[in-house]
């Protein structure tokens, strides 16, 4: 099995531990990691913003420089939506196609493809999961509060493989942070506000972590939690998971 | 492009007010939840009534034939509007027709979107809107900040102020049974008095030449049943082909909308009254060029419901007015580009496009896919600010080249260590406005991993 990793820009600039962490979980689990030299984004930030034909040429790039492995696998449920999802305005050869089917969350990949059912990882915290909306209602990684379905989430399932984790219970399950890409930066203030609101529901629930499947939320969050002066800390699921017992 | 967030800054200043509108939909919104989870088949409810509409859409001609040929069988005069203004003017004919000059309303989004109330006042005539929630805003002169909760924005202290004005109830009073109680003695007075009742409608059967109109308060059976003459206006898109699929409608409505097993009321108009008339006005007003409209068609399914409103985390915070349309909200943001590109083209950007509204139509009307489809033509058509639509070309060029990338990446971080905060946190930088920046690492993963694999 050929297994690339996929380092989304944002998080190779600024949140490496979070790639490290994915890579050596992955590597923990027993796969070969290839990390692709070259590699850089998704190109979702032009094509949320309306521009998806400025972001053509970021899909073609992605495309080559991930195209012969079995599977891309990405600590973003955001990003592996995008490419899955998104990427219907390029021709679709057969790696376009193979791409858009085998690039996947961290997450799917170790619980679909791997089939773990067990980790060695302990993290003794509180811990309030944040259920980023691309891979709950993209991705489908969990069944919504909306959706009249009973199945856990994929990051819940993962979460309680952890010795010590002791999952929140929060008052709104699966609410938007208020990331939303360029819309951070757009509606600054209802944004901010979205971000306070998860945030005061976290800390009503005694969390010490936030956790997510995606660092972009968390990025926010921690934006919003550091000006707060908050001790409520942020972390990556796969920085949970690859903890030593 | 940027009103909405101009307007949502505006509605979020006052932290307390916001919160309480929040959590306000927020109730509504679990209310549903309870409601639609006691259904063990919900999901199944949802699929069915979103293939029925499908089906009555790419019929549409078919069904709206079959529907006036039944409805004139049973003796209802039927009239075909192109648009708002026509509406309007047929409307204002029926009425002088009869001699009507005063008119009661219930349950109608439709005369909102073409403006009736000012448009019959223009001509001397009086509508009193008679659900209490239509009521209050007509009072306060405001248009409805909701489509099924019209004066959600406004608590119960602003409308005991605004009757005691209006409708001398005493001064400070804010008890909603009172208030209900005065509203309900004042529009007695306009039943009684109508010329003739104007309502929505929530269902068309095709099959039985019939309306139907789903209403809490009843106040759209109190008008049609006194006034001698009964107007009912609706969309196009109405329609359904039999009277079988009503059912799987009105389960999925009540539920979420409000969280009820179903509205107090589910009325069924089949024929005038003796000695009555009965009008039917089905209007177009820009639903057949959305119909055309591939990526965009099945926004037509919505029910209005509003559940896509309740569940918007971001409408929760902004405010029905702040999108300025009839329909505000998610589906507000849909529907509206198509009618107006240029005038609303900043609304498909009023979302984290977090899916949430998808999820909750009792329809699955694609919201945030039609929301992301929509961000693309206005783009496209040069709708975007120019600084945006800039930087968005720029971060292309550098995302698609990994030398760029590179280089972009090494700057960003050694501007966010290095300089100075002022510099930084400036006003340009909306991100820095109320969050930090993320603080910048030494080296990316990328110069991580080639000093710690790549040599191996």
């Amino acid at each position: 099995m050929k297994i690339a990793l996929f380092i989304p820009c944002y998080i190779d600039q600024f949140y490496p531990q979070v790639g490290i962490a994915t890579l050596e979980l992955l590597e923990k689990l027993g796969c070969t990691v290839h990390f692709p030299e070259g590699q850089t984004c998704c190109g979702q930030p032009m094509a949320n913003t309306g521009c998806e034909r400025d972001a053509i040429p970021t899909y073609e790039h992605y495309v080559k420089t991930f195209s012969g492995y079995d599977y891309v696998v990405t600590p973003s449920g955001s990003c592996a939506y995008h490419v899955r999802k998104h990427y219907d305005i390029i021709e679709q050869t057969g790696a376009v196609q193979h791409l858009r089917k085998r690039t996947l969350d961290l997450s799917e990949f170790l619980l679909d493809v791997l089939k773990v059912e067990h980790l060695d990882a302990c993290f003794p915290a509180k811990v309030g999961l944040h259920q980023s909306c691309h891979g709950l209602r993209g991705l489908r990684l969990g069944p919504g509060s909306e959706r009249n379905l009973n199945a856990p989430s994929a990051l819940h399932t993962l979460l309680s493989m952890v010795e010590g984790v002791e999952i929140a219970e929060l008052e709104r399950a699966d609410e938007c942070c208020g990331f939303g890409g360029t819309f951070a930066i757009n509606e600054p203030d209802i944004s901010a506000k979205m971000g306070k609101d998860r945030i005061a529901d976290h800390a009503r629930a005694g969390v010490e972590v936030i956790t997510a499947g995606d660092m972009s939320c968390l990025m926010h969050l921690e934006g919003l939690l550091r000006r707060q002066g908050s001790p409520i800390q942020v972390k990556h699921i796969a920085e949970i998971l690859n903890t030593k017992a | 492009m940027k009103e909405h967030a101009t307007k949502a800054a505006a509605f979020i200043q006052d932290e307390a007010r916001t919160n309480w509108h929040d959590e306000s939909l927020w109730f509504v919104r679990s209310k549903r939840d309870k409601a639609a989870h006691g259904i063990p088949e919900w999901e199944q409810l949802r699929e069915l009534a979103s293939q029925i509409k499908d089906h009555t859409l790419s019929h549409l001609d078919e069904y709206l034939e079959a529907f006036e040929a039944k409805a004139k069988e049973n003796g209802v005069t039927v009239h075909w509007a192109a648009d708002a203004a026509e509406h309007n003017r047929i409307v204002h004919s029926i009425l002088q027709e009869h001699n009507a000059r005063r008119i009661v309303k219930s349950k109608s989004m439709l005369t909102e979107e073409c403006g009736l109330n000012e448009y019959l006042e223009e001509q001397d005539m009086e509508v009193i809107d008679t659900d209490l929630g239509e009521r209050i805003i007509q009072l306060k002169e405001e248009p409805p900040s909701h489509i099924v909760m019209p004066a959600i924005h406004l608590k119960k202290e602003e409308v005991g102020e605004l009757f005691h004005q209006k409708l001398q109830t005493k001064k400070g009073a804010t008890d909603p049974q009172y208030l209900t109680e005065a509203a309900r003695q004042h529009l007695r007075q306009s039943f009684l008095q109508a010329d003739a009742a104007i309502t929505g409608v929530n269902f068309a059967i095709a099959e039985t030449g019939g309306v139907v109109v789903c209403t809490n308060e009843g106040n759209a059976d109190m008008g049609t049943h006194l006034a001698p003459l009964q107007i009912h206006c609706m969309g196009i898109e109405k329609i359904l082909p039999k009277a079988e699929h009503l059912g799987v409608f009105t389960r999925l409505l009540a539920r979420s909308a409000t969280g009820q097993p179903s509205t107090i009321f589910t009325s069924h108009h089949h024929k005038a009254k003796e000695g009555g008339a009965m009008h039917i006005v089905i209007v177009d007003n820009g639903r057949t060029t959305q119909l055309g409209r591939p990526d965009f068609r099945n926004s037509l399914k919505c029910i209005r419901c509003g559940a896509c409103m309740n569940t918007c985390p971001i409408y929760r915070r902004s405010g029905g007015h702040s999108y300025d349309s009839t329909v505000p909200g998610p589906i507000g943001s849909i529907l509206t580009p198509g009618i107006d590109l240029k005038k609303y083209s900043g609304l498909p950007f009023a979302s984290t496009l977090c899916g949430s509204c998808s999820d909750v139509c009792p329809v699955k009307i694609d919201i945030h896919e039609q929301l992301y489809k929509w961000r693309q033509i206005i783009a496209e058509e040069g709708h975007l600010p120019t600084a945006k639509k800039q930087s968005m070309v720029m971060a292309g060029k550098v995302l698609s080249r990994p030398g760029w990338y590179k280089m972009a990446g090494k700057s960003a971080r050694w501007v966010t260590r290095w300089l100075p905060r002022p510099l930084i946190y400036n006003p340009l930088n909306t991100w820095g406005k109320a969050r930090e920046l993320p603080e910048a690492p030494k080296e990316s993963f990328q110069e991580w991993y080639r000093k710690n694999r790549s040599a191996s």
